[in-house]
């Protein structure tokens, strides 16, 4: 059985920042694995864990500073990592879920998968929509939202919990092969190891253009143009305690104590 | 020219998102200046109807099949129905369930998809507002296509209460049962704790700037010390630090308190959503810029390590 593992870098953004054109200055952005993708590698590799001959594989649509990232995902036990770009994605502007879904359905055709694994959504662009549209495009059933999986690859089926709002889940069995989202807490990522850390950089990451993967820069052009870049206007009208630790306490004690909260 | 909106519904209920985007799409329809039309899919779909019947709104189409959400169901029906309206936007809520077919939809009617917009206009082209890096930056995107799908945020626009004259109509979608690959096998209540968040009438609600479960120490001493209930944002009970009902959110509860005290918490769009009725909003984070302070009445932007133990002290 393989598993194939979207795993995406994404940008923190430091509490003070300054915006540079379309973007975030780099002095104010640091680079980490996406949350999500790493709930999604935990669950690809506790599969491999409890089945035998499982292949974890990554797959990133990102340019080659993004490596050390996704080797992260080698050394928590993926098998061996893809990462696709090239000058036309770079070109590309704004990478809308269904131009990062298009690269990826590429991968996945030529990788053949049985189930893919993404995040539910990325920190920083937050659509939280290229899993469901890469299900589509490979023309595979899929579940968004899923924090509990169950996988039985005898009957083909995956029994998922999908989290909804408030507190509530819905369990569905869904036949794979088959494209899950994956959500935070659906299990306890694991730290990479020293040995794994080691072991990541001998495995092999594959990198590949669009032609490559058989797409033509023409089929990447995103109907989705970004343009601004601002701080929200705070709508927030908070009162800002000022001074000392111990003087905001005392400020915070009293208002507490005007809202009638006592021990 | 016209805009769909899709509604949503969950165990009998209508959901809020389902009005409110008969607001955005009223909005949306009057600078097209077309119909607005919305639909509704499955469970009861006459008394679903009658309630989406509010002022504005053109024509409500009702689609009589299954009882509960599906999203193969939900996929081939939004996309007939797109198909055979031919609106310039497709409108869809931004929920779990929106997200577990929009994309779909999106994707097979080739339409571009804009996912979780705050603000949407249609003056000069169609262009959205969305947010990035949790909420910390806002930004305008052009779609360049003449029709496209969009999915709304939720609670970003107002409910409309108001009843309209719309047009029922009852649309019959052909279902290929052989693309239905999921079963929804029923619904589970999260519980895992002894303790109601959403009866207390102070919480001391903590996030991710805890860093440590040792430190949750002073967070727990504080409560005694408020005679207050502990709840959290979502990374503390993904650890396994605090029992699952005693999340604040989207997914977890909605609670609101006289006061509620966030303590190391962001704000991002899904912890908000679960305490933004609160009365009276504390924020406590050492980030001057983060969103909880958009929402909160008083603040302290400092070292939660310093103030926390600080704030005890006075109450001992
Ligand atoms: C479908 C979906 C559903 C979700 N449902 C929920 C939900 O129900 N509830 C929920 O909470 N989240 C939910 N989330 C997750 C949500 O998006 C955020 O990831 C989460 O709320 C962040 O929690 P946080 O604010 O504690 O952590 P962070 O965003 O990491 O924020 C930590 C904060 O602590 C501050 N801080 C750090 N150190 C200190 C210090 N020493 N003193 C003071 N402040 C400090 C930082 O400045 C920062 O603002 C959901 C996400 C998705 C995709």
């Amino acid at each position: 059985m393989k598993i194939l593992v979207t795993v995406k870098e994404v940008a923190a953004v430091d509490d003070e920042f300054e915006i540079d054109g379309l973007a975030i200055d780099d002095r104010y952005v640091t680079a980490d694995l996406n949350e999500w993708d790493e709930y999604a590698v935990e669950a690809a590799v506790q599969i491999q864990e409890a089945h035998d001959d499982v292949e974890v594989v990554t797959v990133t649509v990102g340019p080659s500073e993004t490596d050390e990232t996704i080797r992260q995902a080698l050394a928590k036990g993926a098998d061996r990592a893809i990462r696709v770009w090239d000058d036309a994605l770079d070109d590309a502007g704004l990478l809308d879920p269904e131009t990062k879904a298009e690269v990826l359905a590429a991968v996945a055709a030529e990788e053949d998968p049985d189930l893919v694994l993404t995040g539910v959504q990325s920190a920083d662009d937050g659509f939280g929509a290229t899993g469901v549209t890469l299900a589509d495009k490979l023309d595979m059933e899929w579940g968004a939202v899923v924090n509990d999986l169950d996988l039985d690859p005898e009957a083909g089926v995956a029994s998922v919990h999908r989290e909804l709002e408030g507190g509530v889940e819905e369990l569905t069995d869904i036949e794979i092969p088959a494209v899950l989202t994956i959500q935070t807490g659906i299990n306890d990522p694991r730290y990479a190891s020293l040995r794994g850390i080691r072991q990541a950089q001998s495995k092999e990451l594959a990198e590949y253009g669009l032609t490559d993967i058989g797409l033509d820069a023409s089929e990447i052009e995103s109907p989705l143009e970004q343009t601004s870049l601002y701080e929200p206007e705070t709508e927030g009208e908070a009162t800002v305690f000022e001074g000392s630790p111990e003087e905001t306490a005392t400020e915070l004690a009293e208002l507490l104590a005007e809202k009638g909260v006592t021990n | 020219m016209s805009v769909l909106a899709i509604a949503e519904h969950r165990r009998g209920e209508l959901r809020p998102v389902s009005l409110e985007q008969l607001a955005a799409g009223r909005d949306l329809a009057d600078k097209l200046d077309c119909e607005l039309h919305t639909a509704v899919i499955g469970g009861d779909v006459e008394a679903f109807g009658a309630k989406l019947n509010r002022e504005g709104v053109d024509t409500v189409h009702t689609v009589d099949i299954g009882e509960e959400f599906n999203h193969d169901v939900y996929t081939q029906v939004v996309t007939q129905l797109t198909t055979e309206l031919d609106p310039t936007v497709l409108l869809m809520p931004n929920s779990v369930n929106g997200l577990d077919y929009a994309p779909a939809v999106a994707n097979r009617l080739d339409r571009p998809l804009v996912t979780d917009v705050v603000d949407i206009d249609a003056e000069n082209g169609l262009t959205a507002t969305r947010e990035l890096y949790g909420s910390k930056a806002e930004t305008t995107i052009d779609v360049h296509a003449d029709q496209a799908a969009v999915t709304i945020r939720p609670a970003e626009w107002p409910t409309i209460e108001t009843e309209g004259d719309a047009a029922i109509e009852a649309f019959d979608a052909s279902i290929d049962e052989s693309a239905v690959k999921s079963t929804v096998k029923g619904f589970e209540e999260v519980g895992g704790g002894d303790i109601d968040i959403t009866d207390a009438d102070v919480l001391v609600s903590v996030g991710r700037g805890i860093e440590e479960e040792e430190n949750l120490d002073i967070i727990h001493d504080l409560a005694e010390a408020l005679d207050a209930t502990v709840s959290g944002s979502r990374p503390l009970i993904d650890n396994g630090w605090l029992a699952k009902d005693r999340q604040v959110g989207q997914s977890g509860k909605v609670v609101t308190p006289d006061v509620y005290i966030a303590i190391g918490i962001s704000g991002a769009v899904q912890h908000v959503a679960g305490m933004k009725g609160s009365d009276t909003i504390v924020a406590i984070n050492t980030d001057p810029n983060a969103p909880i302070f958009d929402i909160a009445d008083y603040g302290i932007q400092d070292d939660l390590f310093e103030v926390v133990p600080a704030l005890i002290e006075q109450f001992q």
